[in-house]
């Protein structure tokens, strides 16, 4: 392996973040990067750079300042409009050549997850899966990475300062948002698409935006979140009752709820499943595993009911309702209709 | 029909503690198991080749006893095993493991379809798939939930996202990592148990697959585990609400129109 000597890595300056494009929308994902890596940029005195592509991503382009971006590299072509990897690989490993960033950050998301590996690999960059911490050494760029490993049981702080770029994924709901500034500008570079760029691909034949799978956790307020306490798809229409009440809030679940059949994966929130930070979190009948708690223990107010005053769940709760839940939800639902 | 399952050896996660003392994880002691993401990799891999003819080959690396998740592979079905182990192995990070995984493929020869799990329960990463494809430049197509058709020339399969699934097609050679919705694992047959038990696996070594030295192990990985440490808890003090069913439903809902959730 090449160990990138002092001078060679000052070739390399700016903190890059690979926007989440789906359906031609950059997703709130992006922004929290952006919030990332501006602190990354402040500390380096050099700037934030967003990559996007997809189709017909201009507009929603010019956003990205407001969050805190000096400049966004914009690669708009129809071909782009679904998720080929193997393209989008291509145009980033040309971009790194040309601009050379110092760091490069990319969502924990299915696409993000697939796409940054194998740019790491052709660039024999180091990468660090899931960050929830990063932090850079002023004077030569290099970044310490913290992640949880072990299915949440550990924290590991990860440097891979031999390279540049160095990378890393970080989850959605993981950084906080910046409040956008709508007066803040940056500039706009277009790039194009080389026919080299989408020789070799795979060929996307549909795509479909699944309603029942899609569950948008992360845009949600309020997560009112069952387990196995629920005792079954019962339990779960009753959540869902109690989650109408308070403003549309979205259901989420623990694995052993999702595992039983109960609800579908895509509720699961934790280590295997989503990590969300919702102002609530209401979880009804879930004893709080590690595996669990790492997707959601940083949400603002956690609530939890149980009839078990003792669990994980309930000790870290801002919250504790203690009782069978099949007594105190329907009364919960009921008083909410008599405000 | 070629195709190469990889598969990990992992510690039960749930066990994994930290030493007060080094802040190292404690392996000793810790029951080793097959990645459970693997287990649908090897299903499907057993799937496609007693639909479409050919044969299955599961490979993995790792220290010695690894070879006893290559023969839970031999007891379910598949038709040979490889173990990668070497000292000089230790210490692959994603890059170095995906590297001398790409090396193994390419020794084998002729591979059609590469699966993985979609990602190990210990190092968590989901990068070893990618990495794969990107080392032997192939195609790949990641959390697929369904194989609809393949062909003696490509694969088409639904891949998961967020925010639903699409549809792809994509030609061989491909590397593919699947999600646990895929399949439901078959458990091993007495005859596969009996199989597995005598099964003489072979070893390869750096040498045997042509790795280069410089970009395998600790000394090829571009990424260093600097330290490890507990998780930081959430610190909170817990307003504990007790009664009647009533009484807790009203004094909770107090508690919420104090911070205008309602
Ligand atoms: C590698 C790995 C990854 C994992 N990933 C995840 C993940 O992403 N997400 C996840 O959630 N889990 C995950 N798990 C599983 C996790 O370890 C736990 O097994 C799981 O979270 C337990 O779910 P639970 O809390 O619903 O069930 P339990 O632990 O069984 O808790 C049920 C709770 O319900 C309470 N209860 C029962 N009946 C009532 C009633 N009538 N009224 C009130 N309370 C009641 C009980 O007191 C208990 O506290 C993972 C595990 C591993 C090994
Ligand atoms: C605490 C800790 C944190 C780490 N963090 C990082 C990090 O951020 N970045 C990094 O590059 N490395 C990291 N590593 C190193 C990494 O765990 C190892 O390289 C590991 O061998 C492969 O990564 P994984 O466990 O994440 O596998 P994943 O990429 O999650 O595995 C996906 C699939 O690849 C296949 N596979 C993976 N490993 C093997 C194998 N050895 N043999 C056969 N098939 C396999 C399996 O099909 C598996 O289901 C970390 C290690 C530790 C201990």
């Amino acid at each position: 392996m090449k160990v990138f000597t002092d001078n060679e890595k000052k070739e390399y300056r700016n903190i890059w973040v690979v926007a989440e494009v789906l359906s031609g929308e950059i997703q709130p994902v992006t922004h929290e990067l952006i919030g990332a890596a501006r602190t990354l940029a402040d500390v380096r005195k050099s700037e934030v750079w967003v990559v996007v592509m997809g189709s017909g991503i201009e507009k929603t382009s010019e956003l990205l300042f407001s969050y805190g971006a000096d400049v966004a590299i914009i690669v708009d072509n129809p071909s782009l409009f679904g998720f080929i990897d193997e393209t989008e690989t291509k145009i980033m490993k040309r971009l790194i050549k040309k601009y050379k960033p110092e760091i490069v950050i990319c969502g924990a998301t299915t696409r993000g997850r697939s796409l940054i590996p194998r740019i790491a690999v052709m660039n024999y960059s180091g990468l660090t899966a899931d960050c929830t911490g990063l932090s850079i050494d002023s004077d030569n760029g290099d970044l310490l990475q913290t992640r949880p490993a072990f299915g949440g049981n550990i924290m590991a702080t990860i440097r891979s300062s031999n390279h540049r770029p160095q990378m890393a994924t970080v989850r959605p709901r993981v950084m906080k948002s910046p409040e956008p500034d709508p007066s803040r500008t940056g500039r706009m570079i277009k790039e194009k698409m080389i026919p080299g760029d989408s020789t070799k691909t795979k060929n996307i034949i549909d795509i479909f935006h699944n309603t029942e799978t899609a569950v948008n956790l992360a845009d949600a307020q309020i997560i009112i979140s069952g387990g196995r306490g629920m005792k079954g798809p019962e339990g779960f229409k009753l959540l869902k009752q109690f989650a109408k009440r308070v403003g549309g809030a979205a259901v989420g679940a623990s694995r052993a709820a999702v595992d039983s059949g109960w609800i579908p994966y895509a509720h699961q929130v934790g280590q295997t499943g989503q990590t969300v930070q919702t102002k609530v979190y209401i979880a009804c009948g879930i004893s709080g595993q590690i595996q669990h708690l790492v997707g959601m223990q940083s949400c603002d107010l956690i609530i939890a009911i149980d009839k078990n005053s003792d669990t994980p769940m309930m000790q870290i709760a801002d919250i504790a309702v203690v009782g069978d839940l099949f007594e105190i939800i329907p009364e919960v639902i009921k008083e909410i209709a008599n405000l | 029909m070629k195709i190469v399952v990889c598969i990990k050896q992992v510690p039960a996660t749930h066990d994994a503690k930290i030493d007060p003392e080094t802040k190292r994880i404690i392996r000793e002691g810790i029951k080793a198991i097959l990645n459970p993401f693997d287990n649908y990799a090897l299903e499907e891999g057993i799937q496609l080749r007693d639909q479409f003819g050919g044969e299955v080959i599961a490979i993995s690396m790792g220290p010695q006893k690894a070879e006893n998740s290559l023969r839970e592979a031999i007891s379910v079905g598949v038709d040979r095993a490889i173990l990668l182990s070497d000292r000089a192995f230790g210490g692959s990070d994603t890059w170095a493991t995906s590297y001398v995984l790409a090396k193994a493929i390419k020794k084998i020869g002729n591979v059609d379809l590469v699966i993985c799990g979609k990602q190990a329960i210990d190092g968590d990463t989901a990068q070893v798939g990618p990495g794969i494809a990107a080392h032997l430049d192939w195609l790949q197509a990641t959390y697929v939930m369904a194989v609809d058709e393949i062909s003696s020339s490509s694969i088409r399969v639904k891949r998961m996202h967020e925010d639903g699934y699409d549809v792809c097609e994509i030609p061989f050679p491909a590397v593919i990592t699947v999600v646990k919705d895929i399949n439901i694992p078959r458990v091993p047959s007495l005859k596969g148990v009996l199989a597995s038990k005598k099964y003489k696996i072979p070893v390869w070594k750096p040498d045997d697959i042509d790795a280069d030295k410089s970009k395998i192990g600790l000394d090829g990985s571009p990424t260093r585990v600097v330290k490890t440490q507990p998780p930081p808890f959430r610190h909170a003090s817990t307003k504990k609400i007790e009664g009647t069913p009533n009484d807790c439903a009203r004094s909770l809902l107090k508690e919420l129109r104090m911070r205008s959730i309602i």
